[in-house]
């Protein structure tokens, strides 16, 4: 169990995605440390997978850029170590099982304890194969992120209960991207999940406007920003960390601020 | 004799290999999927219904049919070829279209999405759509739709819409991706009609028992003509639906020797092949632990065989666990090798074979001579080769208008 937890006491948290390695070393670097000093609370750093079928088109091609140069987990963990001389913002990775599988559970763990990455969001680990890494995660102060989606229905009680870190909750069905609307019954979803545990909750999937921040993360504990960001690194590369810092200082204001009566 | 029997010491696992990895949004479906299976599989209406699309519809069985000009020609084992070619949609794939679409419809489901390689398992799963009144979307590698047009139209023809799919390097695996996305978009009507026993569990079942009809008739059909058991069952192997029906009434006969037959593409040892099992690694991927094609790091690779049908990273978990228990033999089978097979058995035998089926053809040209004559090999025909006779003459430098 980390802290992670703590990062959402009194507090609604902002959670921003980018890619490691996208649009390349210092890039990424870049982009983490200007995400920190904006005011997210959370980082969550991408590790691409070849066929990530959870992501839609603009994380897609976030990862092709990626590939282009040559990520590889080693040097993700190089990319991590130099961002840790500028910031200590909590992170965690969000990558698919077959990378940590084939790194070996025990030392990518191992890895993210050395580096300060206090979970992994693994979105094609469900509940039923938590166990082969869980116990190792654990032994290395990781919290294996569970997700919860629009259709986890009586589901929810053991993941809920299972819960370390944070939960992801899902927004709504198919792949990650940008949204004008989520499902109806989040706010069901999230009282069902509060039944259950005490663990924070941050949703996550389409979320892109100021407005939707607010909203998600009042309803939730947290809002997680994912294409909307990687479509920044797409369009700015470089100076894409001036573009990401205004673009979460924005969101962190609307999160913030108390919510509007309509 | 126990270590022989098919494992399940896991719920849904095949030794170390199977479970169930996949998005969270989709494992409520996985479920229900799972349930209604095991209240209807042995249930006497729902096995009635199978059946009789089965024989009435589908055409079976299949025969076994006792290629005389081969078996003399190679002057070997006797070779018996199981006919799964002369389905209804010229397949083994539609006797799982109809178990799983049947399944679907006892869930209540109106929409049916399916990947495709070679076209086969779509054109069975828009067959049975078509038949069954459900709307029906495929998935289908845009290199795939190039090199099978005529699958691609009948698709069409029969109703279905059909997707390019153009990310990754466009063929399979690609596909199967896209169809998962597709799934987890909309799950509530669709039920995904997996084509391969491949993805996570139960599908890997599912395909395996509604496949086993083949080898189940094989055992009738040979005990009845040679009153034996075939010393050696011999099958293509992509992501393994027809090698584990072919397979599957034969793994607890020990003196049963079972060789699943890969894609070698253009050589075992070259960067070009899907031959899975002989260079794979365990991965995780396409939701089950399995053998892969992957890098050190765990990228999937992008593989290569002339074959769309077995151009496949992966294999289902039920074979990897056969291989690695040593119960089965898993082999490589070059393009050219198919090749010459693909003319070999149409001039032999009068058959015009899947690319994918003469694979296993070409294997047993190679092995045949070396057993004796009083040996029995079955050879599974997979499939009909109408589809690639166009892309076959391309390869042979014959170009013709299509």
């Amino acid at each position: 169990m980390t802290n992670l937890s703590d990062v959402f006491t009194n507090h609604k948290a902002l959670i921003p995605f980018v890619i490691a390695d996208d649009p390349d070393f210092d890039g990424t670097v870049a982009n983490v440390v200007a995400l920190a000093n904006a005011g997210a609370d959370i980082v969550e750093l991408g590790i691409p997978f070849s066929d990530p079928v959870a992501d839609g088109p603009v994380i897609q091609a976030g990862d092709l850029r990626a590939f282009k140069q040559a990520v590889t987990p080693a040097k993700i963990f190089d990319i991590v170590a130099e961002i840790r001389k500028q910031t200590q913002v909590p992170l965690v990775f969000l990558t698919y099982i077959n990378i940590p599988f084939k790194y070996g559970y025990e030392a990518f763990c191992k890895k993210c304890q050395e580096l300060g990455v206090s979970g992994l969001v693994v979105p094609d680990l469900p509940y039923e194969s938590r166990d082969e890494i869980v116990p190792i995660a654990e032994k290395y102060d990781v919290d294996i992120i569970p997700l919860i989606t629009p259709t986890s229905a009586d589901r929810i009680p053991k993941i809920a209960k299972a819960a370390t870190g944070f939960i992801y909750m899902v927004s709504s069905l198919g792949v990650t991207g940008t949204r004008e609307s989520f499902a109806n019954d989040l706010s069901e979803v999230i009282q069902s999940i509060r039944a259950n545990t005490d663990v924070p909750v941050a949703v996550g999937f389409g979320i892109h406007t100021p407005d939707q921040a607010r909203e998600m993360a009042q309803l939730a504990d947290g809002a997680i920003v994912g294409s909307a960001m990687v479509k920044l690194v797409e369009e700015y590369g470089r100076e894409a960390p001036e573009k990401l810092a205004d673009y979460a200082k924005t969101l962190r204001n609307a999160i913030d601020s108390p919510v509007e009566v309509r | 004799m126990d270590q022989l029997k098919t494992e399940t010491t896991k719920k849904g696992h095949y030794g170390e290999f199977g479970g169930q990895y996949i998005p969270e949004t989709l494992m409520n479906e996985l479920t229900k999927i799972e349930k209604t299976y095991d209240e209807l599989k042995d249930d006497a209406d729902f096995r009635n219904e199978l059946h009789t699309l089965l024989r009435d519809y589908a055409n079976r069985p299949s025969l076994l049919y006792y290629a005389k000009n081969m078996t003399e020609d190679l002057g070997g084992a006797q070779i018996y070829l199981k006919r799964e070619d002369l389905n209804h949609t010229g397949a083994h794939k539609i006797n799982n279209v109809l178990g799983q679409a049947l399944l679907a419809k006892h869930m209540g489901k109106t929409r049916f999405i399916a990947e495709t390689g070679a076209g086969q398992h779509g054109v069975a799963t828009a067959t049975v759509a078509a038949l069954m009144g459900m709307e029906c979307e495929i998935f289908m590698g845009k290199k795939d739709t190039e090199r099978q047009k005529l699958n691609v139209y009948r698709m069409e023809l029969l109703g279905a819409k059909v997707h390019a799919v153009t990310t990754g390097s466009m063929v399979l695996k690609d596909a199967v991706n896209a169809t998962l996305q597709e799934w987890a978009g909309r799950v509530d009507d669709t039920f995904y009609v997996m084509g391969s026993a491949v993805g996570p569990y139960p599908f890997p079942k599912l395909v395996h028992d509604f496949q086993s009809v083949i080898s189940k008739e094989t055992k009738k059909q040979l005990q009845a003509q040679k009153q034996t058991l075939p010393d050696m069952v011999v099958a293509c192997v992509g992501g393994g639906s027809n090698a584990i029906g072919s397979f599957a009434d034969f793994i607890d006969d020990p003196s049963v020797k079972l060789v699943g037959v890969e894609a070698a593409g253009k050589g075992v040892d070259t960067d070009q092949t899907a031959a899975t099992i002989e260079r794979g690694s365990t991965g995780i991927f396409h939701g089950m632990k399995s053998l892969f094609l992957q890098d050190k790091d765990g990228q999937i690779d992008q593989v290569y065989s002339i074959s769309a049908g077995l151009d496949y990273p992966g294999v289902g978990p039920e074979h990897a666990s056969l291989a690695a228990k040593g119960r089965a033999q898993y082999v490589g089978i070059t393009d050219d090798e198919a090749v010459d097979a693909f003319e070999y058995i149409a001039q032999q035998e009068g058959i015009v074979a899947a690319i994918e089926s003469c694979h296993a053809v070409a294997y047993v040209r190679k092995i045949a001579p070396t057993m004796s004559k009083d040996k029995i090999i079955v050879c599974t025909l997979s499939g009909r080769g109408d589809k690639d006779v166009a892309s076959i003459a391309k390869y042979r430098g014959v170009e013709i208008d299509d």
